[in-house]
């Protein structure tokens, strides 16, 4: 049991109904044939096919759903059972187990039967090859388009020529939405879909940063819940005003001296996925041990600051290709030393993700260099964004513990 | 009757409870070593009283700090008992055989190994083996299970081996089906259990590199001492092994509650 109380943030209780209202859209455009439905990858074009009259489902909220309540293994053996490795994406497994099961997270949550039925499936490999496969199940399943971005990788610098590359692609995918939705594609209407997206990514930044207050207002774990509007409602208005409301919070937080974790006493980077059936265990967890887990690489992942209105195509290709994970080892190095700076961190921890190698840090000898760069100590955890059965709770709650007595000399 | 009062180190691990009992001077007065069983909260307390001599009485123990796998279990009525992990527990224990050494202590354990390494008397990493029993003492028991034998025997067997045979499967349960099938097609067993040996230090060295000292405890150590000698031949340089390697971590338990004591 929990001897130290978490501090809800009262916020949260709007962001339920910016879910809600947001899924309820979401149905009644599925059951209304006039209205057409895009599946999306969470870093996938968004604006394009806002912009393209579509209404957007991002399956990867709804398997970090099936995660976080824990749910997810009951699904997986039935994706597993199609051929699908148990080794592979299991947001993959998860979400496509769940749909061979004829359920959905959303019932639950939102009081949505199913899942929306899509008219279009459109993904960018900027994150990994899974969603391809992922999606191409879908398509197949639904018998409708599957349409890609393939994206440069491990990009060292980014340079003129992939940003055309991928430029052109969503150019050439703008058509083939027309031809889907029939509606004319409007320039001025992407540019407004952008713009509003890039305010949302200025806002979500901002209430990241109030992290680097001592002590932080919010923590990784905060971020994790908070961060829906900035992956489901990106080039939206309703994720500009949820944000609002939030910061104005947090920085009220701020004001009155409110610490997210009670007597802060060691600030920790996050790593890698969230261990989504393990969120609320390990938030307590690291309030006990006056640990705030301030900054991670996976909530900042929705930061779109290349975004601009003037330059959608272009700007949207850029800001898409620079995501941290697409880049080389060298980048991302630097963008650790930054974090580190920025975020005053005293250690950081790794998330080996077992079926997510694509953002798992882990496996290039990338913590001990870090270690030997910067002199702050790292902890690898290993476990699964939604398979627990690679979790181990003791050894994880064991190394937490041991990591932090670490930090404290003991 | 002695009053002298005593601190307990307590280490609850997955296979054995160990228990360490230190006096005001830092001298060890007593210890003992009990399978953990199912029933945690009785093994703890009979190890405990197990441990101590005639001339101490459970009312003789000031303070206690609870280490291992089931530390959070451990409660004594009327003595303050707090825990630390076995990672911390280790450290401070090598502390007392190495001061101010740099050191590799590696600890095989029954469900996982660690390595952990300190520098002037203080700890700067520890690495843990993955959710798998490959590289633990788990891996020995599996396999002792299998050949129908004590675990304790391995080591005698691994001894009398004179052609030890590598085993290709990295997974316990593979690998204990792999040699049952081998010692079959006419390998003998001696040479299988040392090939076991070889495979569990094989999957320890993979933790992380060794450097500096390098120090071998843990219960597998103790009832194994030719693992030591693969471990050796393994890394290319010799190791120390502490005065019972299997109470290592309970020692540094009771060092803690010692340093708690004197702290106060």
């Amino acid at each position: 049991m929990s001897l130290t109380k978490r501090k809800p943030i009262q916020a949260s209780n709007e962001l339920k109904n910016v879910a809600t209202a947001y899924y309820q859209d979401l149905d009644r455009a599925s059951k209304d044939p006039s209205q057409y439905v895009a599946w999306c990858s969470s870093v996938g074009p968004a604006e394009l096919l806002l912009a393209s009259g579509f209404k957007v489902y991002y399956p990867e909220n709804h398997t970090a759903m099936l995660g976080s309540s824990r749910t997810a293994n009951d699904y997986i053996p039935a994706a597993v059972a199609l051929g699908y490795s148990p080794e592979i994406c299991s947001y993959l497994t998860s979400d496509i187990g769940a749909f061979l099961k004829n359920k959905t997270a959303l019932t639950k949550a939102y009081g949505v039967e199913e899942v929306p039925r899509p008219d279009v499936l459109v993904y960018n490999t900027n994150q990994c090859r899974d969603v391809q496969d992922w999606f191409s199940f879908y398509a197949r399943t639904f018998e409708v388009p599957l349409l890609g971005i393939h994206s440069p990788k491990n990009v060292q610098e980014l340079n003129q020529s992939q940003i055309r590359y991928v430029e052109e692609q969503l150019k050439q995918m703008s058509e083939s939405l027309e031809k889907i939705s029939g509606t004319s594609f409007e320039k001025k209407r992407l540019e407004k879909t952008v713009e509003l997206s890039l305010e949302t990514s200025n806002l979500w930044t901002s209430i990241l940063e109030t992290a680097a207050n001592v002590p932080s207002p919010l923590t990784f774990f905060d971020g994790c819940i908070h961060m829906l509007p900035a992956v489901v409602l990106r080039g939206e208005q309703a994720s500009i005003d949820y944000y609002r409301i939030l910061l104005q919070e947090l920085e009220e937080r701020i004001e009155k001296g409110i610490a997210a974790v009670e007597n802060e006493k060691y600030r920790l980077y996050w790593e890698g996925m969230p261990i989504w059936g393990k969120l609320r265990a390990l938030s307590e967890q690291f309030m006990e041990l006056k640990a705030c887990v301030v900054a991670s690489t996976y909530c900042n992942s929705w930061i779109f600051s290349d975004f601009d209105p003037h330059k959608p195509f272009q700007s949207m290709a850029k800001a898409y290709t620079a995501l941290f994970i697409n880049r080389s080892e060298l980048i991302k190095e630097e963008y650790f030393h930054e974090m580190i700076e920025k975020y005053t961190i005293d250690g950081f921890i790794f998330h080996n993700a077992r079926t997510c190698p694509h953002n798992s840090n882990t496996s290039y000898g990338m913590p001990k260099r870090l270690e030997e760069q910067t002199d702050i100590s790292n902890l690898v955890i290993d476990a699964d964004l939604n398979d627990l059965n690679v979790y181990s709770e003791e050894q994880t709650k064991t190394n937490i513990e041991a990591f932090i007595e670490q930090l404290a000399g003991i | 009757m002695s009053h002298s009062p005593l601190f307990a180190g307590i280490d609850v691990g997955s296979s054995f409870t160990k228990v360490v009992l230190l006096d005001q001077e830092g001298a060890i007065k007593g210890s003992k070593v009990r399978f953990s069983g199912t029933d945690l909260s009785t093994s703890t307390k009979k190890t405990l009283q197990e441990a101590l001599s005639k001339s101490n009485r459970l009312s003789n123990v000031e303070r206690i700090i609870a280490t291992g796998y089931g530390r959070q279990i451990v409660q004594i009525e009327n003595i303050q008992t707090s825990t630390i992990t076995e990672i911390s527990c280790s450290a401070k224990a090598a502390q007392y055989y190495y001061p101010n050494k740099a050191l590799s202590i590696v600890d095989i354990g029954g469900q996982d190994t660690k390595i952990i390494k300190t520098r002037d008397g203080k700890r700067i990493s520890f690495k843990m083996n993955r959710k798998c029993a490959a590289g633990t003492g788990t891996f020995l028991e599996e396999l002792a299970l299998k050949l129908r034998v004590q675990p304790t025997e391995l080591d005698e067997l691994a001894r009398d081996s004179t052609n030890p045979k590598s085993i290709s499967s990295y997974c316990t349960v593979f690998a204990a089906t792999e040699i049952l099938s081998r010692i079959r097609e006419g390998d003998s067993i001696e040479d299988m259990v040392r090939g076991a040996f070889h495979s569990i230090v094989k999957r320890v060295v993979e933790i992380d590199v060794l450097d500096n000292e390098v120090i071998l405890t843990g219960g597998v150590v103790t009832h194994n001492p030719t693992i030591v000698e693969i471990f050796e031949q393994e890394i290319g340089k010799t190791v120390s092994v502490p005065p019972f390697p299997q109470l290592f971590v309970a020692l540094g338990a009771a060092l803690y509650a010692l340093e708690e004591d004197s702290s106060l």
